[in-house]
């Protein structure tokens, strides 16, 4: 009998103008591989990554872990019973808390994960950021944590305008006024909850770097990246790979300060003195994650060896001066995508063939009667 | 002094020209490249202008000078180190 391919589920299926990473990682997956069978693990039926069959084979929708995480599971292990789901690349912040928490039993279920420890993930948060920075020896701007609108009156006396307001997992408003700071406030409160992180505005060239730590303190590979365009949210569009060896050594001072499991995106501002700022660290690949691997580095294929027990091999060459530029399209969709993932939560592409071992496929190729 | 960004810039023949440290790109015209080339080149004030008569049709006067605001622009842009100076 034909073994079955390695599966993989990737989550993170929103592709707007603010896209999460999954197309990104499952388009790493994709590229000089095993012919592993790769799920998009959607949050939204609409989720862009939903439709791009060319790219991501099976979907299944799930909720929210914070509903129930019992339902997660449950849910989870349904999905491994249709594809094999053998190891999981979660990507968004939001959600990494629920699989920190079920890591066990997700191996106890045969599904790997590479993920930070609770305190790895708590210590790179915003709002701890000025003690990471502090023993990492990398400079943060200075960062004020604040839990009712109310602290914002008096938040100048340590913050001079204007300032960002930044919500616990996403979401940045620089205001300059006490009104906007208000609005910045109950917005993002609204959207993720309190603490909200206050931080002093910082002028300069964004730069990124995406990595995976070893979670012994040692990186495993890692690309910078300069943003060349960004959309009105703040968002990179386009980019392009460089080399700059400041930049790398202020992730490594991360993993070695943190310890660091698994993937991660490092944000900085380089100042015109030519000082590093920290804004933030992702805990996660970033949406840009296939810049990488398109520059000669698959941190994601990468990250999926060492969840399955493997010890790859530190990655170091990338070809420099690698550009994206993201786009919109309009994908096509049949009908059959649409009510598949409304009425029953998933879509099956794959040809029965290659999966032996599971349902036969609505999808299945059906000969004229 | 030092040249050493311009000596890790990537240049195309056609003036187009990357910064691998900071990612930020260029355009020079063909005086421009030549000058950019000369300067990499450890090439000497005179040395330069001598390069430019010999491909374009100037005056060593104006070249001079243009060649200076050149410099004083790669300066700008964090391409030549602040104490450089070009004898």
């Amino acid at each position: 009998m034909k073994k079955r391919p390695l599966s993989i589920g990737v989550t993170g299926m929103n592709a707007t103008d603010n896209p999460a990473p999954g197309v990104g990682v499952i388009r790493s997956l994709a590229e000089g591989g095993g012919g592993e069978r790769l799920v998009g693990l959607a949050y939204d039926a609409l989720d862009p990554g939903v439709y791009a069959g060319d790219t991501v084979r099976d979907v299944f929708l799930l909720p929210y872990p914070s509903s129930s995480l019992e339902a997660y599971l449950d849910r989870l292990e349904y999905i491994k019973s249709r594809v094999g789901l053998d190891v999981i690349v979660p990507t968004l912040d939001a959600e990494l808390p629920a699989f920190i928490a079920i890591e066990d039993r997700l191996r106890a279920m045969g599904i790997a994960t590479l993920l930070p420890t609770r305190a790895q993930f708590d210590l790179r948060s915003k709002a701890n950021l000025a003690e990471l920075g502090r023993r990492a020896e990398v400079n943060v701007p200075k960062t004020v944590v604040v839990n009712t609108a109310a602290d914002l009156a008096t938040v100048h006396e340590k913050i001079a305008y204007p300032f960002w307001v930044k919500g616990v997992f996403y979401g940045a408003v620089l205001v300059h006024t006490l009104d906007e700071a208000y609005a910045a406030f109950h917005k993002a409160a609204a959207a993720w909850g309190a603490p909200i992180i206050i931080q002093s505005g910082v002028s300069g060239e964004e730069l990124n770097v995406v990595g995976v730590g070893d979670g012994e303190g040692g990186l495993l590979g890692a690309v910078p990246m300069k943003k060349l365009l960004l959309t009105d949210k703040g968002k990179g569009w386009a980019g392009v790979t460089i080399r700059d060896a400041e930049l790398l050594s202020v992730a490594e001072r991360f993993v070695k300060a943190t310890g660091w499991r698994g993937a991660f995106e490092v944000e900085v501002i380089r100042e015109r003195s030519g000082q590093y700022q920290l804004l933030e660290i992702n805990p996660r690949f970033p949406a840009w994650v296939h810049l990488a691997t398109a520059a000669g580095m698959n941190l994601p294929r990468a990250a999926v060896e060492m969840a399955r027990g493997a010890k790859p091999a530190p990655l170091r060459d990338y070809a420099v001066g690698t550009v994206f530029v993201r786009i919109s399209i309009d994908q096509i969709a049949g009908l059959g995508d649409l009510e598949r993932i409304l009425t029953s939560g998933e879509i099956l592409r794959a040809s029965p063939s290659l999966a032996p071992a599971f349902a036969e496929s609505d999808d299945a190729p059906r000969s004229a009667a | 002094m030092s040249t050493a960004a311009l000596q890790n810039l990537a240049i195309s023949d056609s003036g187009f020209i990357f910064d691998p440290t900071s990612g930020a790109t260029f355009t020079l015209n063909p005086t421009g490249l030549t000058v950019l080339l000369a300067l990499r080149d450890g090439l000497s004030l005179s040395g330069i202008v001598a390069r430019l008569s010999e491909r374009f049709e100037l005056l060593a006067g104006d070249a001079r000078e243009d060649v200076l605001d050149f410099v004083q622009m790669l300066r700008q842009h964090g391409l030549l180190q602040g104490d450089f100076t070009l004898t």
